[in-house]
C-alpha cells in the first residue's frame, strides 16, 4: 500500500512524458491525483503496514501526506484548465514585452507528477538517508516547474532555487552523517539511521555529535522550508512560477521540508535533549516572522506578498514546535490551515494575474466587480491567512499563543502577537486596495467569458475547508493531530 | 605503506586540490581538477578498507569514479561549450584573498576536528578536518564566484567534502542510500547543466551578477 | 654549537665561500645548453668579479653614505646569514637555539640595505624596483618563516644546524607529506628571493620589467662586485637549505656526506636552469598569487605537523 502511494504518481509521471496528446495527459494528471487522494483516504481508514522499518506511515507523515495529496488534487483540476488556457506558440511577456515560449506540456505534467511521488516518499521515509534522497528529489522535480514560462526572470528564479536548495540540502546530508555518528556507540553492526532505531537508542546518543547534527539539519532542511535567513530563494521562485506551482510549493513542499526537521525533533526528544532544538526553533521562528513582516510592508508584487506570508507561517510552525506541548499540536493544526489557505490564495492570484496581466498590486483595482468569485475568495483568504476569525488559522495561532503564555515565555508571546498585527496591517493595505472599486476614469479589464469552473472550484473548495476548520475540527482529524503532536514530545 | 598512510596522502591531495580551485581562474582547468578530486575520493574507500573489499565497495567505487571523473566533467564541458565563458570574471573575492581565506578555513577545520573526536576508530585522523575544510571551501567558492559554472563546481567540491565524511562511515552505510546519494548528485548536476545552458542562451554569458532583475523595491 | 676547530671543516667552509659564484654560472650554462647554444664558461663569474674589482666606481652627487655603505653592509649580512646555515653535511660555523629567526632577519636586512641604497639615488627606476621587491618580500618572508617553522616542528630542533642534521632523515619518515609541501614552498621562495624566472628575469634590461636588476643599476666597480658576490652567496644559502631538506644524507663519513651535498647542489642548479628555460615570466599581478600559494602550502604543512 505504501509502495503503491509512491509508485502511482511516479509511473503516471513517466507515462506523461510518453503520451502524445495533451488532452490525454491532462486526464491522466487529474486521474492520478484522484487515485492518490483515494489511496490516502484508504490509509486513514486502515493504517498501512510498514515495510521493514524504512517505510512507515505514522501520524506526522499522514498529516503531511494528506495535505499534499488534497492540495495536489485541487491544483491538478486547476492545472487542467490552466494548461488549456495557456495555448501554444510564443507569447508576449506583459512585464517587458518580449516574446517567450512555454516549456513543453509533457515536461510540466510529468515533473508535476514526479514531484508528487517525491513528496509522498518524504512522508513515508523512516530512514533518514532515504528521507534525504526524497527531499533532494523534490528539489530536482520542482525546478523545471518553476521554469515553465521560459524567460530570463524565471530562469533567474530557477537558478537561485536550484543552487540555494541544493546547497542547503547538502548541508542536511552532512547533518545526517553526523547523526549517524552520534548513534554509533549503541553497539550495533550498522550505524542506525532508521528513525525507530535512533529513538530506541535515545539516551545513549553522543550528545556533542547530536547537537552538531541538529545545527546542520536545521540549517539544511530549514533552507528548503523557507526559514529566514535561508529563505532568499522563496520570493523569487514563488513570484515567477505558475500560480498552481506556487500553491504546491508553499502548501505542500515546505511542509515536507518541515517533516525532516520534525524527525530530528523526535530523535532529540528521545535523547532527552529537546531543549536545545526547541531554543533554536523559537529563534528561527521569530526571525522568520520578523523578516516576513519587514518585507510585506509596502510590498508591490502581490505574489511576493504571498511568498513572504509563507515565510511568516513557516516561522509560526517552527515557533509552535519550539514551544512544545500544546504548541506542537497547534503547529500541526496550523500546517493544515496554512496549506489550505495558501493554496486557495495562490490559485486565486493566478486568476487575477490572468485577467489583469500584471503582478503589481497597485495596478489591480475593482477586483470584486471584475471577478466576483475570485475577488470574494481573495478577501476571505486574506482574512484567513492574517489570522482573523472565523477561519482556521485563527484557532491554530491562538493555540500557539496559549502555549507560549502557559510556559511563561511572555516576551515571545508579545513579539509574536506584535508581528502578527504588523503583518495584518501590511497585508490589508495591499489586499483591500485591490478589492476596492476603481476610481473614475480607470478602465478595468473584462474577464473574458466569465470565470472558468476549473479556475474557481478548486480554490472555492479549499476556502470552504478553511472556513469549516475555523468553526469545527472533526474528531478524526483532531485525534490524528494530537497523536502527531505527542510524537514530538519527550518520551517517558 | 600502511593503509593509514595511503589514506593520509590521498586526503592531503584532496586539500591541495581545494587550494588550487581557490587560485585558478580557468574554467577548463577547474573542471579537470575537481574531476581529479572526485576520482581520488572514488579510490579512497578501496585503499582505506583493504580488508573489506567486497563486491559492493568495488561497485560503489567504480560508480563514483566513473561519475565524478568522467560524466560530470563531460556535462560541464558541454554546458560551457562557448570559449567566451571559459574564464572566470573578476570574482567577488580576489584570488589572493581567496587563498588566504582558504588557508584560514583549513586551519579552523583542523581546530574543529580536534574538538569533534569520532567515537569509533577511523582509518585516518585527517578525515574529519579534511571533510570540514573541503565543505567550507566549496561553500566559499559558491559565494565568491560570479560564473554560474564555477558555482556548480563549488557545489561539487561541497559534495566531495561531505563524501569524505561519509567515508568515515563507509562500511556502515546501506548500499541503497549511498546509491541514492550518488544518483541525486548526478541528477542535480545534470539539471544544473541544463540550466547553465539556458542561462548562456538567455544572457549570452554565465555571469550571475547579471541575474539581478528579481528584487524587492522599497 | 660548533666552532671552526677541525681543519677539514675549515677547508669545507672556505670552499663554500669560494664556490658560490659557480652556481649562477651553472644555471646560465644549463639555460644556454637547453637553448642550443654553448654559453659562457662555468668560471665566468670569477672573471667578472676580478674585472669589477679592478675598476673604479662613479658616485653621483645626489647620493649619500648610504649608497656607498649599501653594498658592503649588504654583503656582510649575507655572509653572517651564511654562517648560520649548515652545508656539506656538517654543522654551520655558528649555531644556537632559535637561530632560524636571525637567519631570516639577516636576509631581510641585506634586502633592506640594498633597497635603501637604491632609493638613495633618487631615480624613479630604482624606486620602482624597490617597491616591487618589498611587495614580493612581504609575501615571501612569511612563507619562509612558515616553512622553517614546519621544519622545526617536524625535527624538534630550533637551530638550522639541528634541523638539517641527522634528524631530517628521521623526520621524513614521520612527517613526509609536510616536508614535501615545505620543499615545494621553499623552491618557490628560492626562485622569488633570487630573482629567477618566473618571478623576475635576471637577463632582462627593460626598465619596466626589471625588479632586482634595476635596484643595482647605478652601482659600479667594487660595489657591483660585492653585490654580485652577495647574490651568488644568497643563492648558495637558499640552495643549501633546500638540499639539506631534500637530501638528508648522513652516512657518518665526512667525504661521503660532502660528495652527496655537492651532487645535490649541482643538480638543483641544473633544475633551476631547466625551470627557467621552460617557464615564462609571470605577469606582475600574478606573482602575489604564486607567493601566497607557496605560503598556503607551507601553512598547510605546518598544520599537518601541529595536529
Amino acid at each position: 500500500m505504501i509502495l503503491a502511494l509512491v509508485l502511482l504518481p511516479a509511473l503516471a509521471g513517466a507515462l506523461a512524458f510518453a503520451l502524445a496528446s495533451n488532452r490525454a495527459r491532462r486526464v491522466l494528471m487529474v486521474a492520478s491525483a484522484a487515485g492518490h487522494a483515494g489511496m490516502v483516504v484508504f490509509a486513514w481508514l486502515l493504517s498501512p503496514a510498514a515495510i521493514g522499518g524504512w517505510l512507515k506511515l505514522d501520524a506526522l507523515g499522514l498529516v503531511t501526506l494528506t495535505i499534499a495529496s488534497g492540495l495536489f488534487l485541487a491544483s491538478s483540476v486547476y492545472a487542467a484548465g490552466y494548461l488549456e488556457r495557456e495555448g501554444r506558440g510564443p507569447r508576449r511577456d506583459f512585464e517587458e514585452g518580449t516574446l517567450f515560449a512555454d516549456a513543453p506540456e509533457r515536461v510540466f505534467t510529468g515533473c508535476l507528477l514526479l514531484f508528487l511521488a517525491a513528496m509522498t516518499l518524504v512522508t513515508v521515509s523512516h530512514h533518514l538517508g532515504l528521507l534525504w534522497v526524497a527531499v533532494e528529489a523534490t528539489t530536482l522535480a520542482s525546478a523545471p516547474l518553476i521554469y515553465f514560462h521560459r524567460h530570463h526572470r524565471s530562469l533567474e528564479a530557477t537558478w537561485k532555487y536550484l543552487l540555494i536548495c541544493s546547497v542547503g540540502i547538502a548541508l542536511a546530508l552532512l547533518g545526517t552523517f553526523f547523526l549517524a555518528v552520534a548513534g554509533s556507540n549503541s553497539g550495533q553492526e550498522q550505524l542506525p539511521l532508521v528513525l525507530g532505531d535512533l529513538i530506541a537508542a535515545g539516551p545513549s546518543l553522543n550528545r556533542l555529535w547530536l547537537r552538531v547534527a541538529i545545527i546542520f539539519l536545521l540549517v539544511g532542511y530549514g533552507t528548503k522550508m523557507g526559514l529566514a535567513p535561508m529563505h532568499t530563494w522563496l520570493p523569487d521562485a514563488h513570484s515567477e512560477s505558475p500560480s498552481l506551482v506556487s500553491a504546491l510549493l508553499s502548501g505542500a513542499l515546505l511542509n515536507c521540508a518541515f517533516l525532516g526537521i520534525l524527525r530530528v525533533v523526535q530523535v532529540s526528544a528521545a535523547a532527552s535533549d529537546r531543549a536545545f532544538i526547541s531554543g533554536l526553533l523559537v529563534v528561527f521562528g521569530l526571525i522568520s516572522m520578523t523578516v516576513a513582516a519587514a518585507f510585506i510592508l509596502g510590498q508591490a508584487d502581490f505574489k511576493r506578498m504571498l511568498a513572504y506570508s509563507s515565510v511568516e507561517h513557516m516561522g509560526i510552525l517552527a515557533l509552535g514546535v519550539g514551544l512544545g506541548g500544546a504548541g506542537s499540536f497547534g503547529a500541526m493544526l496550523h500546517s493544515v490551515n496554512h496549506s489550505l489557505t495558501k493554496g486557495c490564495l495562490f490559485l486565486v492570484a493566478g486568476n487575477v494575474l490572468h485577467t489583469y496581466r500584471t503582478k503589481s498590486a497597485r495596478e489591480v483595482h475593482g477586483l470584486l466587480r471584475v471577478l466576483p468569485v475570485s475577488g470574494a475568495l481573495w478577501v476571505a483568504g486574506f482574512l484567513a491567512i492574517a489570522g482573523s476569525p472565523p477561519f482556521g488559522p485563527f484557532l491554530s495561532e491562538l493555540v500557539i499563543l496559549r502555549a507560549a503564555l502557559d510556559t511563561g515565555r511572555n516576551w515571545v508571546a508579545a513579539v509574536y502577537v506584535a508581528l502578527l498585527a504588523i503583518i495584518f496591517v501590511g497585508m490589508s493595505a495591499i489586499v483591500m486596495r485591490m478589492a476596492q472599486p476603481a476610481e473614475a476614469g480607470v478602465d478595468l479589464p473584462a474577464a473574458a467569458g466569465g470565470e472558468a469552473a476549473s479556475a474557481i472550484l478548486p480554490p472555492l473548495a479549499l476556502g470552504a475547508a478553511v472556513l469549516v476548520l475555523g468553526l469545527y475540527v472533526p474528531p478524526a482529524l483532531s485525534g490524528l493531530l494530537h497523536e502527531a503532536g505527542l510524537l514530538l514530545e519527550a518520551y517517558q | 605503506m600502511t593503509a593509514a598512510q595511503i589514506a593520509d596522502d590521498l586526503l592531503i591531495l584532496v586539500v591541495l586540490v581545494d587550494l588550487f580551485t581557490l587560485a585558478s581562474s580557468r574554467l577548463g582547468t577547474l573542471i579537470r581538477t575537481v574531476a581529479l578530486q572526485g576520482m581520488v575520493l572514488g579510490v579512497l574507500p578501496l585503499v582505506a578498507h583493504p580488508g573489506e573489499l567486497t563486491v559492493r565497495t568495488v561497485m560503489l567505487a567504480t560508480g563514483s569514479l566513473a561519475l565524478k571523473g568522467f560524466v560530470f566533467p563531460w556535462l560541464l564541458f558541454r554546458a560551457t561549450r562557448d570559449e567566451a565563458v571559459r574564464r572566470e570574471a573578476r570574482p567577488y573575492v580576489g584570488y589572493s584573498l581567496s587563498l588566504l581565506v582558504g588557508t584560514v578555513m583549513i586551519g579552523g577545520s583542523f581546530v574543529l576536528g580536534a574538538r569533534l573526536p569520532l567515537p569509533f576508530p577511523a582509518v585516518s585522523s585527517l578525515l574529519v578536518p579534511v571533510a570540514l575544510s573541503t565543505t567550507m571551501i566549496g561553500l566559499f567558492l559558491i559565494v565568491s564566484r560570479r560564473k554560474a559554472a564555477t558555482q556548480v563546481l563549488g557545489y561539487l567540491v561541497l559534495e566531495n567534502g561531505i563524501f569524505v565524511f561519509g567515508l568515515t562511515l563507509a562500511v556502515k552505510m546501506p548500499t541503497l542510500v549511498e546509491m541514492g546519494v550518488l544518483l541525486d548528485v548526478f541528477i542535480g548536476v545534470f539539471v544544473m547543466g541544463i540550466a547553465l545552458h539556458h542561462i548562456h542562451r538567455n544572457f549570452d554569458s554565465i555571469d550571475t551578477s547579471e541575474l539581478t532583475s528579481l528584487k524587492d523595491e522599497p | 654549537m660548533g666552532t671552526l676547530v677541525r681543519p677539514e671543516l675549515l677547508l669545507l667552509h672556505a670552499l663554500s665561500l669560494a664556490a658560490a659564484p659557480l652556481l649562477p654560472g651553472l644555471i646560465v650554462r644549463t639555460k644556454a645548453l637547453i637553448a642550443g647554444r654553448t654559453g659562457p664558461p662555468l668560471l665566468q663569474g670569477y672573471s667578472d668579479l676580478w674585472k669589477l674589482m679592478g675598476k673604479g666606481a662613479v658616485y653621483s652627487d645626489v647620493t649619500s653614505w648610504l649608497f656607498r655603505a649599501g653594498p658592503v653592509a649588504g654583503l656582510a649580512s649575507v655572509v653572517t646569514a651564511w654562517c648560520l646555515l649548515p652545508s656539506w653535511g656538517v654543522s654551520a660555523p655558528l649555531s644556537f637555539a632559535g637561530d632560524l629567526v636571525l637567519f631570516v632577519c639577516l636576509l631581510g636586512l641585506s634586502r633592506f640595505l640594498t633597497v635603501l641604497a637604491a632609493l638613495d639615488t633618487g631615480s624613479s627606476f630604482e624606486g620602482m624596483g624597490a617597491s616591487r621587491e618589498i611587495t614580493f618580500s612581504a609575501l615571501t618572508e612569511p612563507a619562509l618563516f612558515l616553512a622553517l617553522a614546519t621544519l622545526a616542528r617536524a625535527t624538534g630542533a630550533t637551530s638550522l644546524s639541528g634541523m638539517l642534521g641527522g634528524r631530517m632523515t628521521h623526520a621524513w619518515g614521520a612527517a613526509g607529506s609536510s616536508l614535501a609541501l615545505t620543499a615545494v614552498c621553499l623552491f618557490v621562495v628560492l626562485l622569488a628571493e633570487n630573482a629567477r624566472i618566473p618571478v623576475d628575469d635576471p637577463a632582462t634590461h627593460l626598465e619596466l620589467t626589471m625588479i632586482h636588476e634595476v635596484m643595482v643599476l647605478d652601482h659600479g666597480g667594487p660595489d657591483l662586485a660585492f653585490i654580485q658576490y652577495g647574490a651568488a652567496l644568497k643563492l648558495w644559502v637558499f640552495q643549501a637549505l633546500l638540499v639539506g631538506l631534500t637530501l638528508p644524507v648522513r652516512t657518518g663519513g665526512l667525504l661521503a656526506d660532502a660528495a652527496a651535498f655537492l651532487m645535490g647542489m649541482i643538480i638543483l642548479s641544473m633544475v633551476i636552469g631547466v625551470v627557467e628555460s621552460i617557464m615564462a615570466r609571470l605577469q606582475l599581478s600574478r606573482v602575489p598569487q604564486l607567493l601566497i600559494g607557496a605560503g598556503a602550502l607551507a601553512a598547510f604543512g605546518l598544520i599537518l605537523t601541529v595536529r
